[in-house]
């Protein structure tokens, strides 16, 4: 049984109920997945399946590594594969389809994705700094401040928070409500927000395992 | 068609008559009080439209006992029952704001002439 997929954030929309109230969704392109390889303790030492987004590439683009890995399950390249760890090893071979249908409303889900990049960033943006007033002579605005004392330790202690690269990192959401599965059209419908860009690549897992 | 114009689309309410911000209108709006249902009417000035597809809202402004009172409605919620158009308004901006700031005769809007 594969408690998983992938996906594909299409973006955030509200959904009206009946006695007023709005909730907030993300829509998420959740599969088709195929399994492209599957792991077994004897000889990988854990037990998994590699699943495959079915949005394929161009024959010519895949390189020759991979294209011999996509040929051994019989599955056509795919440009985004992830494992999943699996609990038995009954099921799932190579070349098997995975569906949205394997969510129910109601349940709860992990989502993986990458957070959206903002670049170098500043103390206020990536680590909440409140910064100095803006007028009347304030000489101090968006700038660290001290970051440690003189001589003694005569360095800048481990993990100071400074500015520097944010985002564009592994972030995960958990236990999102799922709202709404449609089968005919592989969406996956979460209450709430899911890291990264629309268009960007998720890992859906059911939580609590 | 865009996948999340698809998602919006069944949501969308298709019954409820065209209006624009300086339009006159009733909006009949279902309320639960415990497991009773009833149907209060706010009438007022539309005076601003926001948002598209299934976020969309209307804000109507009022007068009530000399105190300006405004609503937002979600377009689309199925807590409106029915609006009614009472008066079409003549006005040449898309958010009427300024109307908070103007009182009696000031604060009236021309009627629209009727579309041939």
């Amino acid at each position: 049984m594969i408690n998983g997929l992938l996906g594909k954030k299409v973006g955030m929309t509200q959904i009206l109920r009946d006695d007023g109230t709005v909730i907030p969704v993300t829509v998420i392109q959740a599969g088709p997945c195929v399994v492209v390889q599957k792991k077994t303790k004897q000889r990988d030492g854990y037990d998994a399946v590699q699943l495959g987004f079915v949005e394929f590439v161009k024959p010519g683009r895949v390189n020759k590594p991979m294209g011999g890995h996509f040929k051994k399950a019989a599955a056509a390249p795919v440009k985004f594969v992830r494992e999943m760890r699996v609990n038995d090893d009954e099921g799932a071979n190579p070349g098997d389809k995975v569906m949205v249908d394997i969510f129910n409303p109601s349940e709860l889900v992990h989502v993986v994705g990458t957070s959206k990049g903002r670049g170098f960033a500043g103390l206020i943006k990536r680590h909440h700094f409140r910064g100095g007033r803006a007028t009347h002579g304030s000489m101090f605005h968006r700038a660290p401040g001290s970051i440690g004392s003189s001589a003694y330790p005569s360095r800048v202690l481990k993990g100071m928070r400074m500015a520097g690269h944010m985002g564009s990192q592994r972030v995960t959401v958990q236990n999102l409500r799922v709202e709404r599965v449609d089968q005919d059209n592989n969406l996956l419908y979460l209450e709430g927000a899911v890291p990264g860009p629309n268009g960007g690549y998720l890992v859906v897992e059911k939580s609590g395992r | 068609m865009n996948t999340l114009d698809m998602v919006e689309k069944p949501q969308l309410r298709t019954d409820l008559p065209g209006f624009k911000p300086g339009d006159t209108v009733k909006v009949h709006v279902k309320i639960k009080e415990g497991d009773k249902e009833r149907i209060q009417v706010f009438e007022g000035v539309c005076i601003a439209q926001k948002h598209g597809g299934v976020r969309a809202t209307f804000t109507v402004r009022k007068m009530s006992f000399g105190h300006g009172v405004e609503r937002i409605f979600p377009l689309h919620s199925r807590t409106i029952d029915k609006i009614e158009v009472v008066r079409s308004g003549r006005v040449r901006r898309a958010k009427l704001y300024y109307i908070r700031e103007l009182r009696g005769k000031a604060a009236r809007i021309k009627e629209a002439k009727a579309a041939q």
